[in-house]
C-alpha cells in the first residue's frame, strides 16, 4: 500500500501531525468557507426591493410572533405548479432584507411570498378575526385579538437600529422618522409625502378599517406588502441562479 | 510486524499498531461499502462538473449540461403556452358575448377559467363562488356592477375601489351617520324594508320614504332597484351583501361600506396577475355559472 503504511511516521511525531492538521483544516476551511464571502454573488440585483417601513417591520415581527412561519412559507419555488398559482417564483433579493428569513420549510396554509395586493384589506380583517367566514374549509386559527391592542411605534425606532446593526442599509434619515413614518403610513390623512418618499411603493391606508394603530394594522400592512416590491418589467431572469 | 502471541490460531493479521499491547486486527472494510464509497467520490466529482456546483468570485460554475431550475421552469411553462397557444390567442381577444357558440374555445375557457378561479378567486368567493357576507355570491343574477361578460371581464381585470387600476370601478356611499340623525336612520331601514318586502313599521317607512328620495335614489333609484354603474345595488329583493335586518342595515347607512376587489390583470399586478387570455377565461366560467346576464 506504499504511502498508507507511511501513517505511523505521522501518528508518532507530534509536529509533524500538527502541521498535516493544519494543512487539512486549511483545505477544508477553504472550500467551506470560501465561497461564504462572495455569498453576495448568489444575490442577483432587481429593481425596486427596500428595507420594510416602520409599520411593515412591526407587522413582520407580529408574523414572527404569532408563529405565521409555522404553516405559511414565503418562498415560490421555480417550479410550474408553484409558479402558476402563487405567481413569479421568489427571489433571493426579495428577502435580502429578512432578519430572519421566513421562507419556510412546511405549508399547512399557502405561500404567503406574493400575497400582497391578492386579497382586499377588509378581507384580510375578515380572514385574520374569523378564517372560516371566508374559508370554510381553513384549519387557521383566529387572530381577533390583534384588532385589540393599540400599538404606538414607540419601539421601532429601536427595532429599525438593530436591523441596521445586521446589515439592513436604513438611513439615519429613516431610523430620526421611524415613530412618525409609523403613524404616517397608517393614516391617510396625514401628511405621508416624506414617508413615501423613504419607502417607495408604500401602501398608506387605515389597513383594519378601525380608529387607531393596531396590531392587525401592522400586520395588514405587512401582508399586503408582500412580494409587491420587484419590478418585474425590468427583471430579466438570469439562467444560472 | 509479525504476529503476537496472544493471536489466535486463524485470526487475521493485526495492522501492527501495539499500545501498551494492544493490538487491533487489520479487517479489510466491506468491499460492497469500500466501492459504494469509491462510486460516491466519482458521482460527486462528475456531479459538480455535470451542474451548477462552486460558487466562484463573480458567480457559481454553470455545469457542462447547462442545467437551471429557473429554465426548467421556463421551459415547462413555455410548452404548455406554446401547445396552447392557439387558443389563448383566439381567447384574448375573443368576443366573449359570442364564445359560448364557439363549443371548443368556450369549453377550453370555461374549463381553464374554473382551475383559475379556485387558485384566485376562491378566497373571498368561496369554492363554490356563493360567496360570504360582504363578498358577492356569483351564482345569483344580482349583479352589483353588471354582470353581462365583458362587464365581468372588465371588473376582474380592473377591480373594484382599489388602488392598483386607475380604471377600477369606483364609487363611494357616504357614511350617513355623518349626515342625518339616528331616528332619521331609523326611518330609511324601516322604508328599505318596506320597499324589500320584510316586516317593517308603516309610519316609520312612511317618514322614511322622503328622506330616501333625499338621500339615497341618486344611486339606487327612486324605485330602489339600484345602478350597476355605480355599484348601487338594488334594494327591492331578497339578495343582500351585508344582511337585509334591520340592525345591519342601520350599520350600513350609519358606516357606509366599502367593499374592495382588487385587479386581477398582469398589467396591475407584475408578478402575480392574469393575461388576457386568463381573463377572459376567468369571465366566461363566471358567466355560465348561472347568473350571467
Amino acid at each position: 500500500m506504499g504511502i498508507l503504511d507511511k501513517h505511523k511516521v505521522l501518528e508518532t511525531n507530534a509536529t509533524l501531525l500538527l502541521a498535516g492538521s493544519l494543512l487539512v483544516v486549511t483545505v477544508g476551511g477553504i472550500v467551506e468557507i470560501a465561497p461564504l464571502f462572495y455569498l453576495e454573488n448568489t444575490i442577483e440585483e432587481v429593481e425596486g426591493v427596500r428595507p420594510y417601513s416602520p409599520l411593515e417591520l412591526t407587522g413582520r415581527e407580529i408574523y414572527i410572533r404569532e408563529g405565521c412561519y409555522v404553516c405559511h412559507s414565503q418562498m415560490i419555488r421555480p417550479m410550474r405548479d408553484e409558479v402558476e398559482r402563487y405567481g413569479h417564483y421568489s427571489l433571493a433579493a426579495e428577502s435580502m432584507y429578512d432578519h430572519p428569513f421566513q421562507w419556510g420549510s412546511k405549508r399547512t396554509g399557502p405561500d404567503l411570498a406574493r400575497v400582497g395586493g391578492r386579497y382586499s384589506d377588509e378581507w384580510h380583517v375578515d380572514h385574520l378575526v374569523d378564517p372560516q367566514s371566508v374559508v370554510p374549509e381553513s384549519i387557521m386559527p383566529k387572530y381577533g385579538y390583534l384588532a385589540d391592542k393599540l400599538i404606538d411605534g414607540e419601539y421601532v425606532g429601536d427595532l429599525m437600529a438593530t436591523h441596521a446593526f445586521v446589515g439592513v442599509p436604513y438611513t439615519e434619515e429613516q431610523l430620526a422618522n421611524a415613530g412618525a413614518d409609523f403613524r404616517a403610513q397608517a393614516d391617510p390623512d396625514s401628511d405621508w409625502d416624506d414617508m413615501a418618499e423613504r419607502y417607495p411603493k408604500a401602501q398608506i391606508r387605515n389597513f383594519d378599517g378601525a380608529p387607531g394603530i393596531s396590531e392587525m394594522d401592522a400586520l395588514i400592512a405587512y401582508l399586503q406588502m408582500l412580494g409587491t416590491l420587484v419590478d418585474f418589467s425590468t427583471f430579466t431572469p438570469d439562467a444560472s441562479r | 510486524m509479525s504476529k503476537k502471541d496472544n493471536n489466535q490460531p486463524g485470526d487475521p493479521d493485526t495492522t501492527g499498531h501495539s499500545w501498551d499491547g494492544i493490538e487491533e486486527f487489520n479487517n479489510p472494510l466491506p468491499k460492497w461499502w469500500l466501492w459504494t464509497f469509491y462510486a460516491t467520490i466519482v458521482w460527486g466529482i462528475g456531479y459538480t462538473i455535470a451542474y451548477p456546483a462552486w460558487p466562484l468570485i463573480e458567480k457559481a460554475t454553470p455545469g457542462f449540461l447547462n442545467y437551471s431550475t429557473r429554465g426548467e421552469v421556463a421551459d415547462e411553462i413555455a410548452a404548455v403556452e406554446t401547445a396552447n397557444e392557439g387558443l389563448n390567442m383566439q381567447l384574448a381577444s375573443a368576443d366573449l358575448t359570442v364564445l359560448p357558440e364557439n363549443t371548443e374555445l368556450h369549453n377550453y375557457a370555461v374549463q381553464g377559467g374554473r382551475a383559475l378561479f379556485a387558485a384566485n378567486c376562491s378566497q373571498c368567493h368561496g369554492s363554490g363562488a356563493a360567496g360570504a357576507v360582504g363578498y358577492p355570491n356569483l351564482l345569483d343574477d344580482d349583479w352589483l356592477w353588471g354582470g353581462d361578460v365583458d362587464t365581468i371581464a372588465y371588473t376582474i381585470t380592473h377591480g373594484i375601489r382599489n388602488e392598483q387600476s386607475p380604471d377600477s370601478h369606483w364609487s363611494e356611499m357616504p357614511a350617513f351617520g355623518e349626515i342625518l340623525e339616528p331616528e332619521e336612520i331609523e326611518t330609511v331601514v324601516s322604508y328599505v324594508q318596506s320597499i324589500s318586502g320584510q316586516d317593517h313599521d308603516e309610519a316609520l317607512a312612511a317618514a322614511g320614504e322622503e328622506i330616501y328620495l333625499d338621500q339615497c335614489s341618486a344611486c339606487h333609484l327612486d324605485n330602489g332597484m339600484g345602478e350597476p354603474s355605480l355599484g348601487a345595488p338594488n334594494l327591492t329583493d331578497a339578495i343582500w351583501l351585508y344582511g337585509g335586518d334591520a340592525e345591519t342595515l342601520t350599520e350600513t347607512i350609519t358606516y357606509s361600506r366599502f367593499g374592495v376587489m382588487p385587479a386581477w390583470s398582469e398589467e396591475y399586478r407584475p408578478g402575480t396577475g392574469l393575461s388576457d387570455a386568463e381573463v377572459n377565461a376567468l369571465a366566461a366560467y363566471v358567466h355560465q355559472l348561472g347568473g350571467g346576464q
